[in-house]
């Protein structure tokens, strides 16, 4: 069985096609780059996949479980998507709270609401809390407000969230486009080893085509909304990325990442 | 462009000159009655403090009057203040409890104040529930304004955990407006003093009820005893929540 298993999704935002018949599929334990210039339907796929949106028709599969099948999502989509973990490329995480409480917040889906309400977490929850911020590197921040903290360890916290929530798959979107290198760095590191160490599929979107390449196996790159190239990082040709990027690529790697618009991150159906 | 401002001038102008006669405005009484004036001011001093007891007992109710209504009105605008946000609520929750919330603000506490005085009898209870009405009106609409205005990234963090929409809320929502809200609770604190001295003059308890009785009474020297009690509690009040805000955000 697949983690992620896409087929024939589609999606128009007004009159332009954000996605167009995408089909994909992403084994257990898998870790892949997903490239493409901005707007190219990147960030609307990942979108798709945890059930944020609702595309047009076409189907997403979880393990198995639908997340959204023909323009509907999925009743039980809460339980499903509790199974991804999301990596967001402004970090999302709620700057008033610690970073702890924001870590433990990956158990929500597993407490009784009535105790995850009064934010009572037991002994052993928080206990699970501070080893995914250690694995992470940043325990030492764990009882500091979100927001007093720097945009990498903000994105490593946000990866401990989805390592705590017990994540089998982790969606990345542009997790590194907002950080220094060595930041960044880091935060690809982290992606890594939790592809290698807990078995995660990752499913991670790059617009640095040398990290994707450094990183990952296997490459999908999407242009105008369509699949253009699906299979191994070597068979990627340096016409065929000119091509991919067209204008937008600076001839030699590595790129200044992009800013997405916002339009690409929160679309609206207008 | 020149005609159109020209226009609304004359539209201002006509307006208030429209409400003149309603409003039975006659400048020249000022003028011609200020010897009365005068010998009506003078009677408020000195301010007769003789049963001050009584007036700092009665002031004390109603302090206690707004701090009821008030937190009262703090625990039902929480729900209706997040059923009345449009990025929280589907419009068809979220239009009629806006309209519902209009309504309780529309009236005034007074009008409230003297129909549940019909119901639950004269004194500070009758005070306490038109409080707690028309706060929860005001308080629900401040409320919904702060969580409309929030950034919807890490609500958006925590939905991709799995969690409920409780959880979305308590975890994602109210962190991010709480500074807010705890501040407007404070400043509607602050009118509700106010207010509940006021809402006394119906009969509903407190303060109000001796400000009514000694204005009638042409006790004009108790009656500036009685207003110089409230302007020091409303004030000191004032100040001590402008502290407490300055602490908690």
């Amino acid at each position: 069985m697949h983690a992620i298993s896409v087929s024939n999704l589609s999606k128009t935002f007004g009159k332009r096609r954000a996605l167009d018949e995408v089909s994909l599929s992403i084994a257990s334990g898998e870790m892949v780059a997903l490239i493409g210039a901005s707007g190219s339907g990147k960030s609307t796929l990942l979108r798709h996949l945890s059930g944020f949106v609702a595309a047009d028709k076409g189907e997403v599969r979880i393990f198995g479980e639908p997340i959204q099948a023909n323009g509907r999502i999925a009743r039980n989509v809460r339980a499903v998507r509790s199974q991804i973990g999301f990596i967001f490329q402004q970090f999302n995480l709620v700057g008033r709270l610690t970073l702890l409480t924001n870590v433990l917040t990956g158990q929500l889906h597993r407490i009784p609401t009535h105790r995850s309400l009064l934010k009572l977490f037991s002994r052993e929850e928080r206990a699970i809390g501070l080893k995914a911020l250690a694995e992470v590197g940043i325990d030492d921040y764990a009882f500091q407000r979100a927001s007093t903290l720097s945009g990498g360890q903000q994105q490593r916290a946000a990866i401990a969230r989805a390592l705590v929530q017990g994540a089998k798959v982790v969606l990345a979107d542009e997790p590194i486009a907002s950080l220094d290198p060595e930041s960044s760095r880091k935060v690809m590191e982290i992606l890594a080893r939790v592809n290698r160490d807990h078995g995660c599929a990752v499913l991670v979107s790059l617009h640095q085509v040398d990290i994707a390449m450094k990183y990952c196996k296997r490459v999908v790159a999407m242009q105008h909304g369509r699949v253009v190239f699906d299979g191994p990082v070597d068979q990627l040709s340096e016409t065929f990325l000119q091509e991919l990027y067209g204008s937008e690529l600076c001839a030699a790697q590595p790129c200044l990442p992009p800013t997405l618009p916002a339009s690409e991150l929160y679309p609206v159906a207008a | 462009m020149r005609l159109m401002s020209l226009f609304f001038w004359a539209l201002a102008l006509g307006i208030l000159a429209w409400s003149w006669k309603g409003a039975d405005i006659r400048p020249m009484a000022l003028i011609a009655d200020s010897g009365n004036m005068a010998s009506f001011a003078k009677d408020f001093f000195p301010p007769d403090f003789t049963d001050w007891r009584t007036y700092v007992a009665e002031m004390i109710v109603t302090v206690q009057v707004a701090i009821w209504g008030t937190v009262l009105a703090v625990i039902c605008a929480i729900p209706f203040g997040l059923l009345c946000s449009s990025n929280i609520a589907p419009p068809w929750i979220h239009q009629p409890v806006r309209r519902l919330m209009d309504a309780a603000r529309a009236i005034n506490e007074m009008v409230f104040a003297m129909l549940f005085i019909v119901a639950v009898g004269l004194g500070p209870f009758a005070g306490v529930l038109a409080l707690w009405v028309h706060t929860t009106g005001i308080l629900a609409k401040l409320f919904s304004e702060a969580v409309e205005s929030i950034d919807p990234r890490p609500v958006e963090g925590i939905r991709a955990t799995g969690a409920n929409l409780l959880e979305e809320i308590v975890y994602g929502v109210i962190p991010q407006v709480i500074p807010l809200w705890v501040s407007y609770a404070l400043y509607r604190f602050e009118s509700n003093v106010r207010s509940a001295s006021v809402v006394g003059m119906v009969g509903a308890g407190g303060i109000g009820v001796i400000l009514y009785e000694v204005i009638r009474s042409f006790e004009y020297a108790q009656t500036a005893a009685v207003m110089l009690i409230i302007v020091l509690v409303v004030s000191g009040i004032d100040l001590i929540s402008a502290r407490i805000r300055k602490v908690l955000i």
